[in-house]
């Protein structure tokens, strides 16, 4: 049986979801009043998959302009990175491509990249199609899913997905 | 009816070192916040700020300066009739004129014409007759504002709505270029044209060389703290004094620091002077929040002065010990353990202390965010009273699955977070072990003592200090001030007694104030501030043997209630 290490960090805009994301993979369960992360939170989740054990080791970082200095503390020794935005915010989406620009220049060359849209449970108030996101990750050859933290659509997917591309490298 | 004793102590007074609590080795600084205060108040020079803030170095530690004497002569205080002011800047408002973007054509004649004396006192008519002509310059605000007529219509709705209006007490934060950055009580977006107003109110004063300290009108108050980059303000409604409110406005000031350091709020403005400061406190509001709504009702903030968690001290020893000998960490300078926004214990590097002041931002940033309970957190902390050019780096996690005990490892080193996470899994297993935590929940479901196990029936409630632990002790809130209504009455009156004290044109040591529905005794000496209440029909006697009774039975429970040796690495 063989052991396998996933660190991982969050990053993106304050209020997509990251820390939800992660309450949801972690806990399997959605808070609706989550507040805001100060810093960094670190926590861990122990997978067991086809007889491979997955530890993930994640550091959910706050969205908050103020701690974007930090973010290199937490990208630089990490295996993968979740960029997390919310499909009803156009804005959003835009940060979330800036943060592959500075992934990709300041990163591990190994690092690998995932992008999520979150808040799939909104779909009806949606502002960032599918499409262009797809085509976005596509083109800087990046993990893409849409999930949603409160209805735990594709949350289990994109660790596994995460973990498999860690994996491979 | 008050009776005032100045220079008459009670009998057998307690020589300073062995009043309860006494502490020749403290871990906190033991300077009174109103020293600092003051030091604010003889000082007219801004740029000061970070010499006069720092008591340790991150780079480099040095022992805390002696701060300034009060120097009551530098207070300006204007008192301006009631309806003036209020009426004054309505006006303005309904004129909806950009006060902060206007020419004023006499800068200097509001204030003192001289800039060095400031110790004149401004008659009543100057201020009122020149703020007519301030609005009276610009009665024509279609010139100077153009299109933003409606929106300033309806912020002039907004301010004068019933909603917004009835709130005791207000706090507004802005730039010196006067843009709205934080308003406890509504949207800081619709107050534009206001926080305008007060920055016009500040740069006319200060151009006379002077600094706007307070307006009074009526039963409000309008203190301002002007600082190098900011400008304060508190309007309140309430018998809190100009000082206290400066001290609150201080705080205030602390928090931003804590959030973005000075070095970063002096680089940003220097860069850009209009800078919307917003953009970089987002998810700060609720530090501010919690911090003004806490000074509403802790006196911790006006007494500069800690509470502790009440312990057997062999307890507190050993969790103070289950620290220290698990956390051998380079670099590590605080471990704190808190629980209920009281104090358990704090193992400090050896040559660095914490101010009273910088562990209430701390208390703040735990009471105040829900996400350390989710899981261990890593965040950067401006201590201001510390340092306040720079970030400590603290590991912040709950012992306990009910989230009451509190550990903070507060490090210079930011890439020692598994370190940190190793050390509080073992301080963890050992507190457990010992059955610390236990304790702790014991002690804070206990809710801490009553007044009744004083053995004084006529002592109502009261607040001790131990000035040189910088420490206090207060029993709980029991009836008749177990609602909030008499609560917050309560509070009132001690700050009331503690300002009658601590006034700077007349301090007191003593005095006995009898009130209609209670009785008050303020005893301050060098080694620590007594603050009780009686009930109404006590006499000054009584009260005074009371006091000396309340004094021994603290001085047989101060193992419980004070921390007095001072732990270290």
């Amino acid at each position: 049986m063989s052991v396998h290490e996933v660190k991982l960090c969050l990053l993106g805009d304050s209020g997509v979801g990251k820390s939800s994301i992660v309450h949801r993979f972690v806990y399997d369960s959605f808070r609706p009043a989550m507040t805001s992360t100060i810093g960094a939170a670190f926590l861990t989740k122990t997978v067991i998959v086809d007889g491979t054990t997955y530890k993930y080791q994640i550091w959910d970082t706050a969205g908050q302009e103020k701690y974007r200095a930090l973010a290199p503390m937490y990208y630089r020794g990490a295996a993968a990175a979740i960029i997390v935005y919310d499909i009803t915010q156009e804005s959003s989406f835009r940060a979330t491509k800036s943060w592959i620009t500075e992934l990709q220049k300041h990163a591990s060359p190994n690092i690998v990249l995932a992008i999520a849209g979150n808040k799939l449970d909104l779909d009806d108030l949606r502002d960032v199609q599918y499409s262009t996101a797809l085509s976005y990750a596509d083109k800087q050859g990046t993990v893409f899913v849409e999930t949603s933290a409160k209805s735990a659509a594709n949350i289990p997917a994109l660790f596994m997905e995460i973990s498999e591309a860690t994996h491979q490298n | 009816m008050a009776a005032e004793i100045s220079n008459d102590s009670p009998s057998d007074e307690i020589l300073q070192g062995s009043e309860p609590g006494a502490s020749r080795n403290s871990m906190l600084l033991a300077t009174d916040s109103y020293d600092d205060l003051a030091s604010y108040l003889s000082d007219t020079n801004l740029s000061s700020d970070r010499d006069r803030l720092s008591s340790g170095s991150i780079s480099e530690i040095t022992h805390p300066t002696e701060t300034e004497s009060f120097d009551p002569k530098s207070v300006i205080s204007e008192e301006v009739g009631p309806e003036v002011v209020e009426n004054e800047i309505n006006e303005q408002l309904e004129n909806s004129l950009d006060v902060s973007a206007s020419p004023v054509d006499e800068p200097a004649a509001l204030a003192t014409s001289d800039s060095d004396t400031v110790t004149e006192r401004i008659g009543l008519d100057t201020p009122t007759s020149q703020l007519s002509e301030l609005s009276t310059d610009h009665s024509q605000p279609e010139a100077c504002t153009g299109n933003n007529s409606d929106e300033q219509e309806e912020e002039v709705e907004y301010v004068h709505s019933q909603e917004w209006r009835q709130h005791r007490k207000h706090v507004f934060i802005l730039s010196q270029s006067g843009k709205p950055i934080y308003s406890r009580h509504g949207d800081e977006d619709r107050l534009v044209t206001l926080m305008g107003v007060m920055q016009a109110l500040v740069s006319v004063i200060g151009d006379g060389q002077d600094l706007l300290r307070c307006i009074t009108a009526g039963s409000h108050k309008m203190v301002f703290l002007i600082r190098e980059n900011l400008v304060l303000v508190a309007a309140a409604r309430s018998i809190e004094s100009m000082p206290q409110l400066l001290l609150q406005l201080t705080y205030v000031y602390n928090q931003v620091l804590s959030v973005l350091t000075l070095s970063q709020l002096s680089r940003i403005f220097k860069q850009r002077r209009n800078y919307d400061l917003r953009r970089l406190l987002t998810g700060a509001e609720k530090f501010f929040d919690n911090l003004l709504n806490t000074m509403d009702r802790d006196p911790c903030f006006f007494l500069g002065a800690v509470r502790c968690l009440p312990l057997e001290s062999s307890m507190r020893d050993t969790i103070a010990q289950s620290i220290a000998q698990n956390a051998k960490v380079k670099d590590l300078v605080f471990a704190i353990l808190i629980a209920d926004n009281q104090l358990i214990t704090l193992v400090r590097m050896k040559k660095y202390f914490l101010h009273p002041l910088d562990l209430h931002l701390i208390f703040n940033l735990v009471s105040a965010s829900e996400s350390f309970k989710a899981a261990e957190s890593w965040t950067p902390i401006c201590l201001p009273k510390f340092d306040s050019g720079g970030y400590l780096h603290a590991h912040i996690s709950y012992m306990d699955e009910e989230c009451r005990s509190c550990l903070l490892l507060l490090t210079v080193d930011r890439d020692v977070f598994f370190t940190l996470s190793e050390c509080k899994e073992k301080i963890r297993e050992r507190l457990v072990k010992y059955k610390c935590l236990a304790a702790i929940a014991e002690s804070v479901d206990q809710n801490g003592y009553k007044t009744s196990q004083v053995g004084i029936p006529e002592l109502r409630h009261f607040l001790y200090k131990s000035r040189s632990a910088a420490q206090f002790s207060c029993p709980e809130y029991e009836a008749p001030y177990h609602t909030a209504d008499q609560r917050d009455r309560l509070f009132g009156l001690y700050q009331f007694l503690h300002h009658r004290i601590h006034s700077s044109s007349r301090p007191l040591k003593i005095l006995f104030h009898v009130g209609s529905h209670e009785t008050l005794l303020g005893w301050v000496t060098s080694g620590f501030e007594l603050y009780a209440v009686f009930g109404p029909l006590v006499t000054k006697s009584a009260a005074i043997n009371s006091v000396n009774k309340l004094l021994k039975w603290i001085k047989k429970e101060e193992d419980r209630f004070f921390i007095l040796n001072s732990p270290t690495f």
